[in-house]
């Protein structure tokens, strides 16, 4: 693979699809980590201060909705519905890279867009349920007695979904790059030509 | 939008909003079936939890442990011993205990986690019995309950546990306590979150002074009334 600085670069993602995926992400581990310290006997054993992590975890939903709505609402909105309208739409190529054929891919590709849509719907239902977890103790006409089983799968479905992308983000040789898309928000040329070989021919012509 | 035509070629198919809408049709109807399939796998994951440290839901209980084990009952040594701030003091065995006129209800259980069990038939000793049996002195204010599972204890004032569904409880949906529920004697105090009903119990000490038990010593409010405490509010 080509390297060094004379590598041409393609623009990847804008401010706001990083900004999205960031507040995303940086709420993800706070809630995680604080979920795990009210839900786990031996860490919750070992933090203690019981009251400080709920109000944690609580606050912490609440300012990744409200930092959510902000994006939408303040950022590139257009961009985003475009992210949304390539995602949903899934082409042969895209079928056939699944049963790893090995398909050209577009500016995502078929795996991306499967742990979008996942990711999307986690965070539907994580809402969904912890709304009835928190009412709940408030109102326990709300209480529903399976909601926090279901919170509890849906942690165990993000961990196992949050592992895999750390491992292509940040370990696996071939697709690490990407990191540098989300973070810089560029790729090199010739990365995007073997990962996403339509989108960077399109994106090439564009430059 | 307007620059997005209706229909797609024959090539490409909307597959991701109908994914989504699959995905979250499923997770909110689990709300409904969760709670039946998470029983039916309980004795797998109930093995799986024991091993990794309780990381499972099991059933609609989750069995939790400080120490990482549970103590095991054995009838013929097993002993409640209750004493402190009283007149006579006592060491029941099983037997006695049992032989206590039985008190039952069905009560909803809370644990401060977040999970309830519904419809929770107990069987056991309302506590005014034992109150009889020992005589606490005037003195006394609260009853520090000691379990088995080291270090693990905690507390509730005499004013608690004259609550009428109060109950040193030695039977769970019509079958002797098991293991994982803490027997042979559980406290149950359906009001308090299930921190303060001590399982495996062994000892009863009345004191003058309430303790702090094993969960307040970890930031946890001493009177865990559901709804109230903890971080809930009503």
């Amino acid at each position: 693979m080509a390297t060094g600085p004379r590598a041409r670069r393609l623009p990847r993602f804008s401010r706001t699809e990083r900004a999205l995926h960031w507040v995303h992400a940086s709420a993800f581990f706070v809630l995680f980590g604080s979920g795990l310290c009210l839900y786990l006997p031996s860490l919750a054993q070992l933090v203690g201060r019981r009251p400080l992590l709920k109000d944690i975890h609580v606050y912490t939903a609440l300012a990744w909705l409200a930092a959510l709505a902000l994006v939408l609402l303040a950022g590139d909105r257009r961009r985003l519905l475009a992210d949304a309208r390539e995602i949903d739409v899934f082409d042969d190529d895209d079928l056939g890279w699944l049963h790893r054929r090995g398909n050209p891919q577009g500016r995502f590709n078929a795996g991306q867009k499967v742990n979008t849509i996942v990711t999307a719907a986690l965070a539907f239902l994580f809402t969904l349920t912890g709304f009835f977890l928190w009412y709940g103790e408030r109102n326990h006409a709300f209480r529903l007695q399976n909601a926090l089983v279901v919170h509890d799968w849906l942690m165990y479905i993000s961990f196992f979904l949050v592992l895999g992308h750390l491992y292509l983000s940040l370990v696996n040789p071939s697709t690490r790059h990407s990191l540098s898309g989300i973070t810089r928000g560029w790729v090199r040329e010739d990365w995007a030509l073997k990962h996403h070989a339509k989108w960077a021919a399109e994106a090439s012509r564009e430059d | 939008m307007s620059d997005v035509p209706e229909s797609l070629p024959p090539s490409e198919h909307r597959y991701g909003r109908r994914g989504f809408l699959v995905l979250v049709a499923g997770g909110a109807s689990s709300l409904l079936w969760a709670g039946p399939v998470s029983s039916f796998l309980s004795p797998l994951t109930s093995a799986a939890s024991q091993l990794v440290g309780n990381l499972f839901p099991v059933g609609g209980w989750r069995i939790y442990t400080i120490s990482g084990s549970m103590p095991i009952f054995d009838p013929s040594s097993w002993r409640l011993e209750i004493g402190g701030l009283v007149k006579r003091p006592r060491t029941l065995t099983y037997d006695e205990l049992t032989a206590l006129p039985r008190a039952e209800q069905t009560s909803t259980f809370h644990c401060v986690t977040g999970w309830t069990v519904k419809n929770v038939h107990w069987g056991g000793v309302r506590f005014q019995q034992l109150f009889d049996l020992v005589q606490p002195l005037p003195r006394a204010t609260a009853v520090r309950f000691v379990s088995l599972e080291q270090p693990y204890e905690d507390s509730l004032t005499l004013e608690q546990l004259r609550l009428p569904d109060a109950m040193l409880a030695y039977r769970l949906d019509h079958q002797a306590l098991s293991r994982p529920h803490g027997a042979p004697a559980r406290v149950i105090l359906p009001e308090m979150y299930g921190y303060k009903g001590v399982k495996w119990l062994t000892r009863m000490e009345f004191v003058a002074k309430q303790p702090r038990g094993y969960w307040e010593q970890h930031g946890y409010d001493q009177n865990a009334w559901v709804g109230r405490s903890n971080g809930y509010r009503s």
